[in-house]
């Protein structure tokens, strides 16, 4: 598949690496016990630490390096076990300390690989450089008062994880493939809750572009992007911007950019004389970190299955495409679903695909309407599992099982109930069949004389008025058969 | 009324003989009548009532209850405003006690009150305070003299019998050399023996609590006290804490003395060698054997010390930036501005200073050449020391390159007033614990120090020797 963007004088590549910032997901600070809960009450989950008072030190939470180490063992990175904490010193309101503290030249986790699945079946790997630690920053509040900034301090010490690729990236859609992959991975782990709309992932562009087979150009970054489709927005808009400039002549500037959501453009955050000077050095008030390798095997036996490890047994086990199998399991809770719906019977295993359609197709389409999660489904993976049994058992139509379906949401019954209170399960019996066929022949004698003359299309009418004599419960294949035999033997 | 030491007013106390109001009230004034001389930045006899009311319900087993201290004002205290003898923090009232000071308090202590240092612990002469000079006790007639720093106001509270006990903070000397000018003992532990938490920080890699007494004794029962493993402080060491004081022992017999030549340096007066060789001979006399060793990166001490200790302060202070508490500068145009003016008034001209310097040898271009550099001198200078411990048991030397000086001497230049700390600092930088004890005086007869260094973690050596050479200085 071919990337390259054509300008007005040649064609363009794009070269893109991001920096993902995801909350760890804990129920306390990186450095401090305070809570981490989202949407409290601003300044109430703010400990003697996260306000820097003075003489107070940062105590390294366990639990959110065991966090970043399984992440680590996720994304197939090596995991360092000499890792140093980093104070990176500038000042702002929302950064009580006046530093933040980080890893710089020594991270917890190293290089890595994540791959992503294109429509076409293809896939490609996506090279992560470092996942590093470190601490959020508290919130400046600009618009609660015309003339003051008022400063949240809940967020201030809350651990993220700062995962780094190389820019390996070449398009908008591939940044969408690996922030998407990265999310669902870290979901799989447990390690962040992937909620991009509270902020818990975050993503920098670094974005370049250059004339295939040339050196990388010169990049931008865009900072702290929180959706999928503003980071690609933003990706198109600053290609767009920079093939531009290029081709009128111009050089790009290396900047830090911001993306305006309303006007979809990017625009310089600040000027060049601004530029910080970080005065990164290590920690004093904190030892540097040594993980035994025993801690890591101990972790790396917690890892749960991964969405490419699921994708694979999708594929071995249920002969899905890779690109549905991919589909699936990128989100965690979808795939839980189908898992939990196949269990239902063995028998379904044969019938993979049919229980993929009922779910991204038909139940979809009513959690969407009706704005829930599949999480929140009202059908349960085990009715959903026995409504596609009987569709497979030929015990109900697939028509009707739309029906059961909708009365399955609404009133969150068993399928096999709901069949059997409404009388809807397909006629089978040969012989009762066999009459609904006589009826039509006996009521329609004009146009089966046309069907026999020739007029094969008719069969259709035929069908639909045995299907709507009883009432969309006959089998369709058997009474097919029946008609076909019954309107031959006319002959 | 003067208590000699700890031990003695406790006996007083556990025989009815006074009662703790009766101390506070006597210490109360103490220090009344001696307020000309600047040493506490906070002092209110309400707060000591208080705590007596407290105290005097406390059982007699608690090993310092009623026993006065003086808390340097570096430590964060719930009782008593915390100010860092800065204006930036002239207002801060901590919700939260230090470590150190809470384990004074459990143990019965009476705090008197918040002495006086230099601003952020930054300084040798106690003249760097945003609440002015404090004068030592020791000065004569017109001639006001430093009591050193930056631990200053404790050292002259402990001198001028204004409490039995002090707490201090040693970043490269700031407990040694006051103790040096003010004729007290002064301790400070291996770095990580005591816990930092609570204590405003200075170089948070070198910043060690230690304390103040009359006598090796005192010090000796005061550190068993205040040291200990804090989980709240990552470099907080979890190690046994002897009981220093039941195991001190005077005898020197088999003691291996390591004598630096390093520390022979030009300018310093005959009479401070003379201590010197005094002390030597003194161990001598009980027992030990004199070695002469060599520590050869001690002449980077200095400049190692002066390059660490400010990169590190330049970051600990950043927080104080006017935007959470203390103080904050007024009718400012933006947040940068808010900044600029909240630390250009909130500061001290010493304070700026190393806060320039520690950025400057952090920025980018010069951190390698100057920060990296340090830590790497900074890992030779502790190796030495470790390769003479293996044939020596503690290192005897002078404790600062000169008495007491006068109030103004070397307010003026900063290169002079570090070289004070040119004997103390290679200590700091090791980590390793030292120790000042009086031992002679000048010809105008101030007070001279000698320091004894000990291994890691091995404060009982170093509290030996000082106790034997008390015992025979007296």
């Amino acid at each position: 598949m071919s990337n390259l963007i054509k300008g007005e004088k040649h064609d363009w590549e794009t070269v893109i690496g991001l920096e993902i910032h995801a909350q760890v997901k804990s129920n306390s600070k990186l450095f401090s016990s305070s809570s981490t809960t989202f949407g409290s009450k601003p300044n109430s989950q703010v400990s003697l630490v996260d306000a820097a008072m003075p003489g107070m030190l940062p105590v390294i939470n366990k639990y959110c390096i065991e966090q970043a180490i399984k992440t680590g063992i996720g994304l197939n990175a090596k995991i360092n076990k000499y890792s140093v904490f980093d104070r990176k010193n500038y000042f702002y309101a929302d950064l009580p300390q006046g530093y933040q503290i980080s890893q710089y030249k020594h991270p917890i986790v190293g290089e890595g690989i994540v791959t992503i699945d294109f429509k076409d079946g293809s896939s490609k790997d996506i090279r992560i450089v470092r996942l590093h630690l470190e601490q959020d920053a508290g919130k400046s509040l600009h618009d609660q008062n015309p003339t003051k900034t008022y400063v949240d301090l809940n967020r201030s010490g809350v651990a993220l994880m700062e995962i780094v690729s190389e820019p390996d990236i070449r398009s908008a859609d591939e940044a969408g493939l690996y922030i998407n992959k990265i999310r669902s991975i870290l979901m799989y782990l447990d390690t962040c809750d992937g909620n991009m709309q509270e902020g818990s992932l975050r993503a920098d562009v670094n974005i370049s572009v250059r004339k295939p087979g040339d050196d990388y150009g010169t990049r931008c970054e865009i900072k702290n992007l929180n959706s999928i489709k503003f980071i690609k927005q933003a990706i198109n808009y600053e290609v767009k911007r920079q093939i531009e400039v290029l081709e009128e002549g111009g050089v790009i500037e290396q900047n830090t950019l911001l993306f305006n959501t309303s006007t979809g453009k990017t625009r310089p955050m600040r000027s060049k004389e601004e530029a910080h000077d970080y005065r990164y050095f290590p920690d004093p008030d904190l030892l540097p970190l040594d993980i035994s390798q025993s801690e890591i095997d101990n972790l790396k036996n917690k890892i749960p299955e991964l969405p490419d490890d699921r994708k694979k047994r999708y594929i071995n086990e249920y002969n899905l495409s890779n690109y549905d199998a991919s589909v699936l399991t990128s989100d965690k809770s979808v795939s839980d679903f189908f898992d939990n719906v196949i269990k239902v019977d063995v028998s379904l295993k044969q019938s993979s695909k049919i229980v993929v359609n009922w779910i991204t197709s038909e139940l979809f389409s009513l959690l969407n309407e009706n704005d829930l999660e599949i999480s929140d489904s009202p059908i349960s993976p085990e009715n959903l599992g026995k409504l596609v049994r009987s569709i497979k058992d030929d015990v109900i139509s697939g028509k009707i099982a739309k029906d059961v379906l909708l009365e399955m949401f609404n009133t969150m019954k068993d399928p096999d109930k709901i069949i059997e209170e409404k009388g809807l399960k397909q006629v089978t019996d040969i012989s009762q069949i066999e009459n609904i066929v006589q009826e039509v022949i006996n009521e329609n004698k004009k146009m089966v004389e046309q069907y026999l003359s020739g007029k094969d299309k008719l069969l259709g009418f035929f069908v639909g008025q045995a299907m709507k004599k009883s009432q969309g419960k006959a089998n369709p294949k058997i009474l097919n058969d029946i008609l076909k035999e019954r309107l031959s033997k006319k002959n | 009324m003067e208590f000699k030491s700890i031990s003695h007013l406790k006996s007083l106390l556990d025989n009815n003989k006074i009662s703790v109001k009766e101390i506070a009230e006597t210490y109360i004034t103490k220090i009344n009548e001696k307020k000309d001389l600047n040493i506490f930045i906070y002092f209110n006899e309400d707060k000591i009532h208080d705590q007596v009311k407290e105290i005097e319900n406390l059982s007699n087993d608690k090993i310092l209850k009623g026993i006065p201290i003086a808390v340097k004002d570096l430590f964060c205290t719930k009782n008593m405003p915390t100010t860092a003898a800065s204006k930036i923090l002239e207002n801060f009232k901590p919700t939260y006690e230090s470590f150190v000071t809470q384990k004074l308090i459990d143990q019965g202590s009476i705090f008197v009150g918040k002495t006086n240092l230099d601003e952020f612990a930054m300084g040798s002469a106690t003249n760097t305070s945003f609440f002015g000079n404090t004068i030592n006790p020791l000065s004569k007639n017109n001639n006001p003299l430093a009591p050193g720093g930056s631990s200053g106001g404790s050292a002259a509270a402990v001198a001028a019998d204004l409490c039995l006990g002090a707490t201090g903070t040693d970043t490269g000397g700031s407990i040694r050399q006051p103790a040096s000018f003010c004729g007290v003992v002064g301790i400070k532990p291996t770095y990580g023996l005591c816990s930092r938490w609570g204590i405003a920080a200075f170089a948070s890699s070198l910043d060690q609590a230690g304390v103040f007494s009359k006598n090796v004794t005192d010090a000796s029962i005061l550190l068993e006290e205040i040291a200990g493993h804090d989980q709240r402080d990552s470099t907080s060491s979890n190690v046994n804490i002897p009981s220093f004081s039941k195991n001190l022992n005077s005898d020197l017999n088999g003691k291996i003395v390591g004598i630096p030549k390093e520390y022979t340096i030009d300018g310093i007066s005959d009479e401070i060698n003379q201590v010197w060789e005094d002390a030597i001979k003194s161990l001598e006399k009980k027992g030990a054997k004199i070695k002469h060793i060599t520590l050869p990166h001690t002449k980077y001490a200095l400049p190692t010390y002066y390059i660490i200790a400010p990169a590190e302060a330049s970051s600990n202070l950043a927080r104080y930036d006017g935007v959470k508490y203390g103080f904050r500068a007024q009718d400012t145009k933006s947040l940068d501005d808010m900044y600029e003016l909240t630390r250009s008034e909130g500061f001290g001209k010493e304070v700026k200073r190393r806060i320039l310097i520690g950025t400057y040898v952090l920025s980018a271009g010069y951190y390698d050449a100057y920060y990296l550099k340090a830590q790497k001198v900074r890992k030779l200078i502790a190796s030495d020391f470790i390769e003479v411990f293996s044939d020596c048991d503690f290192i005897l030397t002078p404790t600062a390159p000169s008495a007491a000086f006068p109030l103004n001497e070397k307010q003026d230049d900063p290169i002079k007033m570090y070289l004070n700390d040119v004997f103390t600092v290679p200590a700091s930088l090791a980590g390793i614990p030292g120790i000042s004890i009086p031992y002679g005086h000048d010809k105008e007869g101030l007070p001279l120090g000698i320091q004894l260094l000990g291994k890691h973690y091995n404060e009982q050596e170093i509290f030996n020797a000082a106790f034997a050479l008390e015992k025979d200085y007296e």
